[in-house]
């Protein structure tokens, strides 16, 4: 096995390999989906924990505090001893809620990211499954947990929930519009929408800067939707603290209030990756066409840094529009959505399309 | 068993034991939580016979988007005390005899008809070039036309939903 950090197919695949000589063919598939299953929760877990730590170091920042600071060097273990407190909090039973919908809401959310994190790829060969429709496989998937929020506003009995359960919704419904045509107007340039093929079509210049204009535009489209679609601010109206307590999950405690708490990070790192692999290649480092030189230096960063650094860079973006925006009126919100971005939007696949029509990208 | 008989059973198990739920709970909002599981089991048997793109539409479109809109309508509408009333008997006996005749019914004809033995190993089949060119084809196999029928119908269901949703002047 020669193992690498630049390409883990070849380690993959001997993992496979290894497996299935020595299992039967059932029990294969079973160990090999619980390795994978295991390893994407213990990640999912860990991005999740270092992102709450990385959103309150950066709000410290943008507001001139010096953020969690106690527990650790540089408070690095305030989110871990948050999660232990959240661990050994009471789970408050709600004697007039619909009990059952009340306890699958959480688990609706955090499966919807789930699934979606199964098809995102972190470097070459790591990559749990490769669909020839992944961009639309994230999308369709990302879209259920939508369901997870009505459920548990409505569930709840609560007024507050009710109505931050009902702007939710309504938001998530519209900007997932924007979210899908600004992809469209990416997968008309790449011509596919696996997520492989996409990485590898960026070989020589990352769509944002191939597509020129329009895909630039689709890239800022594409922020501000994805910023609305995990209910962050200054879209946060769903949660709005200081109207309606906390929104849909007023009534949460315990690991189901972080179940929520957990899958709208993960979810912002799951757009937050789409958008660096969608736009800025990925893992593909970054290469610039006929800088022979240049291209190799950049081959000796490993594909997953490339690919980590990216997507920090758009959750750094994401974050900083949480804290320098105010929050917007439901009405605003709409009108941003349905008369600003959807028609940008649609206009903005037809210059695409005839782009490529033309054959002026690179 | 191999894997993949293993997940047929899983999934038909569900949708199965959901569509009954569905249509027997007396809670309505939870009704519509159990056709979300339908609808997802319903598309996790079209990503087991590889159809993948219709797998992600279906996600998309039926769990995402109706499911949605209909749990939405309910949370305008009702309160989470409300139940349905328990359907009397004779509502009950006619109800289930339509069921079972046609269950029937399609049992009978998917037992008499001969399904073409077709084993396909990996890949995809369906090709999104493919389903996209014969969207837009005019010839033989093409939807074109539905396709346009369609956009019309919807136009049509769009303004008659804001002519009903307007206030009127008076």
């Amino acid at each position: 096995m020669n193992f690498s950090i630049y390409d883990f197919t070849s380690f993959t695949q001997w993992i496979d390999k290894l497996l299935y000589d020595n299992l039967p063919a059932f029990w294969a598939v079973v160990v090999e989906m619980t390795i994978i299953g295991l390893l994407v929760l213990l990640f999912y877990a860990l991005i999740g924990l270092f992102l709450v730590y990385a959103e309150r170091k950066v709000c410290a920042f943008m507001q001139n505090r010096v953020g969690p600071n106690r527990v650790g060097p540089f408070g690095f273990f305030q989110t871990i001893a948050d999660l232990l407190k959240l661990l050994m909090k009471e789970l408050v039973y709600i004697k007039n809620a619909d009990s059952l919908l009340f306890n699958i809401a959480p688990f609706i959310v955090i499966i919807a990211s789930f699934m979606a994190i199964a098809a995102i790829p972190f470097a070459k060969g790591l990559h749990a499954i490769d669909f020839d429709i992944g961009v639309l496989y994230v999308i369709a998937v990302s879209s259920l947990g939508v369901v997870g929020i009505l459920l548990a506003g409505w569930s709840s009995n609560n007024k507050y929930s009710l109505i931050g359960a009902m702007r939710s919704g309504a938001q998530i419904v519209s900007y997932e519009l924007s979210v899908g045509l600004s992809l469209v107007t990416i997968i008309i340039l790449a011509g596919t929408m696996q997520f492989s093929a996409m990485v590898e079509g960026q070989a020589n210049g990352w769509f944002i800067f191939k597509g020129h204009i329009p895909a630039f535009i689709a890239f800022i489209v594409f922020l501000i939707a994805s910023t609305a679609e995990t209910n962050r601010g200054p879209f946060d109206l769903a949660e709005a603290e200081s109207e309606l307590t906390a929104g849909f999950h007023t009534e949460y405690s315990g690991i189901k209030f972080a179940f929520f708490f957990l899958a709208e990070y993960m979810n912002m790192f799951i757009l937050a990756s789409i958008a660096a692999t969608v736009f800025l290649g990925g893992w593909m480092p970054f290469h610039v066409g006929g800088w022979e030189g240049f291209n190799h230096i950049m081959d000796f960063i490993p594909p997953f840094v490339w690919y980590i650094g990216k997507t920090f860079f758009i959750i750094w973006i994401m974050m900083w529009f949480k804290w320098t925006f105010p929050r917007l009126r439901i009405d605003q919100l709409l009108t941003l959505e349905w008369k600003y971005l959807l028609p940008i939007n649609l206009v903005n696949i037809l210059i695409m399309a005839f782009i490529v029509l033309m054959g002026w990208h690179f | 068993m191999t894997p993949n008989q293993l997940m047929f059973a899983i999934f038909s198990a569900v949708i199965i034991i959901f569509s009954i739920l569905t249509v027997t709970s007396r809670r309505i909002l939870r009704a519509a939580t159990y056709l979300l599981f339908v609808l997802v089991a319903t598309g996790g048997m079209y990503f087991l016979l590889r159809f993948n793109y219709l797998a992600a539409i279906q996600l998309a479109l039926y769990a995402g988007g109706i499911v949605v809109l209909i749990i939405f309508s309910i949370l305008l509408t009702s309160h989470i005390a409300e139940k349905l009333e328990k359907p009397g008997l004779k509502k009950i006996i006619p109800a289930f005899l339509a069921a079972a005749g046609g269950a029937l019914i399609s049992i009978a004809t998917i037992l008499q008809h001969n399904f073409p033995a077709e084993v396909v190993s990996g890949g995809d089949r369906t090709n999104i070039t493919m389903i996209a060119k014969s969207l837009i084809s005019t010839e033989k196999y093409g939807y074109a036309l539905p396709f346009e029928v369609i956009s019309i119908l919807l136009l049509a269901a769009m303004v008659g939903a804001i002519i009903l949703a307007k206030k009127r002047k008076d």
